[in-house]
Formats: C-alpha cells, sequence, structure tokens
C-alpha cells in the first residue's frame, strides 16, 4: 500500500487558506478541539460560534466515541456525556450545517475509524462536505491502511489531517506528511490527550524534524492548555491545539451560557498570547510553502 | 506505529534467533510444565455415549492455563528488546497472573490494568498478582470489563512507550500481536497433533476450544488447519439471551444473537459488537474471559472461510459443564474451558463412535470458586 502514498490534490479549504493568512501575519494559530454533543448538540453551536468570534483559526469537532483510547479521563468523560445525550456521527454532521448558516470559521471532523466506517466511506465523505466540513483527522487510522478514505475524502475536497507522534523519526515523519493535507497534528508528548503544566523538552527538536520533513502547516497538541505554552511554540508551529482544557470549561461550567463564556474568554487570553507573545517575535525566516 | 515497527522488527529477529529459542523452549519446558498431558477422558466418553474425547490439559501449567505460553514469550522479548518494565490487560486474571509471573522471573517491572468488575469476580487472581510483586489497576470507566482494560494498557503504553512493552494476552490489537500471540499458543496443537497420532494412530475429527479474543483455540487449532478432515469449533459466550448487551457471541449470528458486523477496535479489523452508530456494545458473560465485544481477527478469517465453526453456549449452559467434567473427571475447569465443553455436549448427541474429539482445558477453575459456590 505505501506506493500509492502520495500527497492529496492541492486543494484551496478554508483550512489552508486560513494557514496562508497566519503565515502571511506571522502570527500562530489556535485549533480549538471540543467534543460534540457534550451536553448537547445545541449547546455546541453556541460554543463553536463562540469560540470561533473569540478568535479560534480552526474547530476540531470532536465525535464521540465509547471507547477514546488515544484520550485522557477529560475527553473521555466528555465522550460518555455526548454519548449519554445521544450523539452520533450523523447529528455531528449536521451540526456542521448548522454552524455554516453563520459562520465560515474552519472546521475537522475529529473521529475515531468505526463511526465512519460504519456510516460508510463515500457516504460520511459525501455528508460531511456538503455540510461544509473542511476536513477530517482519524485518531487509530494509519498511513498504512489510509489510501481508500483518502482517495474518498479528497475527491469530496476534505483535508485529510494525520496524527504525527513525538517517537516518528524523519522518514515517519515524511511518509504521515505525504499523506496529510491541511495541516499535520504533531504530538508534543507520548501518551494521551490531557492539560499538562509544562512542555516536553525534546519538543523543539522534533518540530525541527517536522519542518525538516514538510511544507505543510504543523498544530502541536496533546498537553497544551495555557497562554504561556502558546507563547513557547511562536516561531516554531503554525499553531497550537488547545482541547482537554475547553472541554474542563464545558464540564465546570454551570450553564451552557457559562461555558460558552469561559470559552471565550479563554480563547481571548490564547489568541492574546498567539498574538503579542514570543510567537510574533521569533516568528522564523523563510518556513513559507 | 514506531513502537509497532519495531516489535515485528523484533519478533521477526527472535524467531530465527537460536539462542532466544532455545530459551523460550527452556521456560516452557523447565519453568511452566510442558508438555502438557492429552488425557483420554473415559467417563465423559461413556456418559455421552458417543464420540472418543481427549482432554488437552493446559489447566495443569505454572498459573493454571495457556496464558503461559504468550506470557514467556513475549516476556523475552521485552528483555530482548531491552524494555524494563512490561504492562498487560487482564479479564479473567489468568493472563494478568502469567504476565506477573514472568515478570517476577525475569525480573522486569509489571502493572496490569482490570476492569474492577473483573476484580471482584477474580479476587483470587488480583491477590496472587499482588504477592508476585505487579502492581494492579483498577479500570472503573466504560464496561469495567477486558475491554476497558485493554484501552487503559494501551493509553500506558503510548505514555511510556520507550521503555515499556505492551505484553497483550490474545490474538487481538494491531499487527503483529495477533500473529505473534498465535505463534506462542501455537505449541498447544502441536503437542496435541503428536500426541494424538501416538495415542490413536490417526487424527481427531473435532476439535473444541473456548473463544474470547482466541487465543488458546487457534493455538490448537494452528497445527491442524492443513489437515482438511479436522472440523474445528469455537465455542463463544452466549451469556443470558440473545439481544445486544446479552452476550459476547460475535460470530454466532446463525444462532440469533445479534450485533456483530466487521468493524475496527482497538488497532483490529474484525467482527464486532456495536450499535448501528459504529459504537462499541457492552457484552455480558459469566466467564471474564470471554467477555469481550471482539473476536481475534483470525477467527474472522476461519468464519468466512467456513474452515472453523462458531456457536455459543449461554452461562448456564456453561456452569452446568463445569460441574460435568468435575464430577466425571476430576477436573474442575475454568469458566472460560467450561463453554468449550458446554459446546460439545451440544453437538456430541449428533457425533457417532468413530469421531475423535480434542477439547482444550485451556485453564483450572480455582479462580471461578465463588462463582461455583454461588450459582452450583
Amino acid at each position: 500500500m505505501t506506493s500509492t502514498l502520495t500527497n492529496s490534490p492541492a486543494n484551496s479549504t478554508r483550512i489552508s487558506r486560513r494557514f496562508a493568512q497566519l503565515r502571511e501575519r506571522g502570527e500562530l494559530g489556535i485549533v480549538a478541539y471540543i467534543t460534540a454533543g457534550d451536553p448537547s448538540l445545541n449547546a455546541t453551536l453556541e460554543y463553536v460560534l463562540a469560540l470561533a468570534e473569540a478568535g479560534a483559526d480552526v474547530i476540531e469537532l470532536g465525535v464521540p466515541f465509547s471507547d477514546p483510547l488515544a484520550d485522557g479521563p477529560t475527553i473521555q468523560r466528555a465522550s460518555e456525556r455526548a454519548l449519554r445525550a445521544g450523539t452520533t456521527l450523523a447529528g455531528v454532521i449536521e451540526l456542521v450545517a448548522r454552524i455554516r448558516k453563520t459562520s465560515q470559521v474552519p472546521l475537522v471532523l475529529f473521529s475515531y475509524y468505526n463511526p465512519v466506517l460504519q456510516m460508510g466511506l463515500e457516504k460520511f465523505a459525501a455528508a460531511a462536505s456538503a455540510a461544509g466540513a473542511d476536513g477530517v483527522l482519524i485518531t487509530d487510522l494509519t498511513p498504512e491502511e489510509s489510501a481508500e478514505y483518502r482517495d474518498i475524502l479528497a475527491r469530496h475536497q476534505l483535508d485529510t489531517v494525520f496524527l504525527a507522534a513525538p517517537t516518528s523519526d524523519a522518514e515517519r515523519l515524511a511518509k504521515i506528511a505525504a499523506v496529510s493535507s491541511g495541516f499535520l497534528y504533531i504530538i508534543s508528548r507520548t501518551g494521551v490527550t490531557g492539560a499538562k503544566d509544562s512542555m516536553p523538552e525534546d519538543l523543539p527538536a522534533l518540530l525541527r524534524r517536522a519542518r525538516n520533513a514538510t511544507s505543510l502547516p504543523l498544530a502541536v497538541g496533546f498537553g497544551i492548555s495555557l497562554p504561556g505554552h502558546v507563547s513557547m511554540l511562536g516561531g516554531l508551529a503554525d499553531a497550537a491545539v488547545v482541547g482537554s482544557a475547553l472541554v474542563s470549561e464545558i464540564e465546570t461550567a454551570a450553564s451552557p451560557d457559562g461555558a460558552a463564556w469561559a470559552l471565550s474568554s479563554r480563547m481571548r487570553a490564547l489568541k492574546e498570547a498567539a498574538r503579542h507573545g514570543l510567537s510574533k517575535r521569533e516568528a522564523p525566516t523563510g518556513v513559507g510553502k | 506505529m514506531v513502537p509497532l515497527l519495531e516489535l515485528e522488527r523484533a519478533y521477526e529477529s527472535a524467531k530465527s534467533d537460536s539462542v532466544f529459542q532455545k530459551q523460550f523452549a527452556d521456560l516452557l519446558k523447565n519453568f511452566a510444565g510442558r508438555p502438557t498431558p492429552l488425557q483420554f477422558a473415559a467417563r465423559l466418553t461413556e456418559k455421552l455415549g458417543g464420540p472418543r474425547i481427549y482432554l488437552k490439559r493446559e489447566d495443569l501449567l505454572h498459573t493454571g492455563a495457556h496464558k503461559i505460553n504468550n506470557a514467556i514469550g513475549q516476556g523475552l522479548l521485552a528483555q530482548k528488546m531491552g524494555k524494563p518494565r512490561i504492562i498487560a490487560e487482564t479479564g479473567a486474571g489468568q493472563h494478568g497472573v502469567a504476565s506477573a509471573t514472568i515478570a517476577a522471573h525475569l525480573g522486569l517491572e509489571c502493572v496490569v490494568y482490570m476492569g474492577t468488575e473483573d476484580m471482584a469476580r477474580q479476587a483470587l487472581n488480583v491477590a496472587r498478582m499482588r504477592m508476585l510483586g505487579t502492581e494492579v489497576v483498577g479500570v472503573s470507566s466504560g464496561s469495567r470489563t477486558l475491554k476497558d482494560a485493554i484501552n487503559e494498557a494501551m493509553r500506558d503504553w503510548v505514555t511510556n512507550i520507550r521503555n515499556t512493552h505492551y505484553l497483550l494476552g490474545s490474538v487481538l490489537g494491531a499487527h503483529p500481536y495477533p500473529t505473534m500471540v498465535r505463534d506462542f499458543q501455537s505449541v498447544i496443537g502441536r503437542e496435541a497433533r503428536e500426541q494424538i497420532l501416538a495415542a490413536e494412530k490417526r487424527l481427531p475429527t473435532h476439535l473444541f476450544a473456548c473463544v474470547g479474543g482466541g487465543s488458546n483455540a487457534i493455538g490448537l487449532f494452528y497445527n491442524f488447519l492443513r489437515d482438511a478432515e479436522v472440523k474445528m469449533a469455537g465455542i463463544e459466550a452466549g451469556g443470558r439471551g440473545n439481544g445486544l448487551g446479552e452476550h459476547a457471541a460475535r460470530l454466532a449470528a446463525a444462532q440469533g444473537f445479534t450485533g456483530a458486523r466487521p468493524g475496527v477496535l482497538q488497532g483490529t479489523y474484525t467482527y464486532v459488537l456495536q450499535n448501528e452508530d459504529g459504537q462499541i456494545a457492552g457484552t455480558h458473560s459469566i466467564s471474564a474471559g470471554l467477555d469481550y465485544p471482539a473476536i481475534g481477527p483470525e477467527h474472522a478469517w476461519l468464519a468466512d472461510q467456513s474452515r472453523a465453526s462458531y456457536v455459543a453456549v449461554s452461562d448456564d449452559a456453561a456452569l452446568s459443564a463445569a460441574r460435568l467434567l468435575a464430577r466425571t473427571e476430576g477436573i474442575i475447569p475454568a469458566l472460560e474451558s467450561a463453554h468449550a465443553l458446554a459446546g460439545l455436549l451440544e453437538r456430541a448427541p449428533q457425533m457417532s463412535k468413530d469421531d475423535l474429539v480434542i477439547l482444550n482445558v485451556s485453564g483450572r477453575g480455582d479462580k471461578d470458586m465463588d462463582t461455583y459456590q454461588r450459582l452450583l
């Protein structure tokens, strides 16, 4: 299957356009993850609009799964709440269409493979694309097994985002980048999702390896929660992915409106760090496409 | 992926490494107690009045089940890869005990993940693991059984990947696990084939084994796959009913068990019990070792090829079978193995005196005494 590992056709999804704008401004982007349907799809609609309004550059909508084995306790609990509320993949795709009525924020569907497989790859891609999704990230699909999936998504103008683990050497990074479009998701540390206090020491080296392997934008996730983390990534990456920290705000808020307010203020603080922190000053030269 | 590729390379090199193979053979013989007997079950044969029945006595192995075969193989592999720490999941606790045992024997650190429901129903095995110096971590997410223990072990593995080997206990998970675990367990069928030819001068007509993930079954079946005349039956957990959530029967749709379709769980494409939206279903079995929503991919293939047949038997049938084996042969089987016997009991009336059966007694029943005392 490795012989079919090639770059997806050049595309101009909202994702690529947003990263191009960020590069022009020398600004670090913020990718926001929340689990769709936690605690309801109506609430998620409100959260997405609040995050977009507060400056989120890309929003990842997590499709809840019964066995989220790449996720830490925070997102596991969010998935359980969303499933208890009756959330399905079809419902999340409908939510994308509702978001598109008022917002053009780039949207990535973030899912485990089985729900997508059960819907059927063709049906899924057609529905997601028609609803206005821009890309898809499947946590438990490896590049080696992804040929059919990529062909189908590419035909529907959907970016295929893949995860690159910190154990990846240059060769592996190149292989993952070759099947990715939109951006490459760099996992900052070995482990599962979840907020951490500090960033791993070997992250800069990992990001340099990734830069050498691809011209795709690099988004760094797993463990990022604070404006300080965002500042540190400036010049090293193109975007920071913040997930569990946002999901925690939803979990602890007294009401959906309270959660929307908390998400909005946290996103503003992160964007502030991205615009005015180290990120701007250390913006590299000659990194563009 | 990188750790899986590293594991695959290490395993491929171990296959042709004479030092590794010698160590493995030595530990199987002198530590685990192989070969295990193939015992003619005279009173059971007489009682059923049909086929001649032989029992492959994996229950006599050190730690009490076939799980030690694979644990020794992977323990040695962890050592060869320079990983000082092993982790494992366990359902019935037999794989956890086997992992704890080989870890202690080889001087490795060991952590075992176990669903809290399983910890309650297999308390003896929890105590054994702790005495062996293993840390047992209770998993209270999801259904609090084997599936959730595997999720948690995988989370540990991706976090501590650099110093840790995940000693997966069944023919599940991503490549190379299903192949590697099968190979380590194939000693069961290799011995059984020689033993039956020595005792009866012919091949068996039927093999019976229980199937959770399916490691004892594939271990018995593998060396008979080319013998087209040998029929193979994998017995699944029929639990307490046909509805989704009441059983763990992935390949027994013909018997009316619902909810199994091809899907992906924990890195494996196989038959998976799930709802229409692709969410993994809850399962029920009285046997913790069979209480799992997916089946090893090689069993799915054997079923699709009609090379092996898969049927499910109920909790109650397994309990009765356990009592029957205890009273006819003086062997108290594990609840898992009792399912295999229950499958044979259902089939026996259609079998003839010319039929020759090997039934895998994959483990002993000490761990299940609480359940037996309560329900029998």
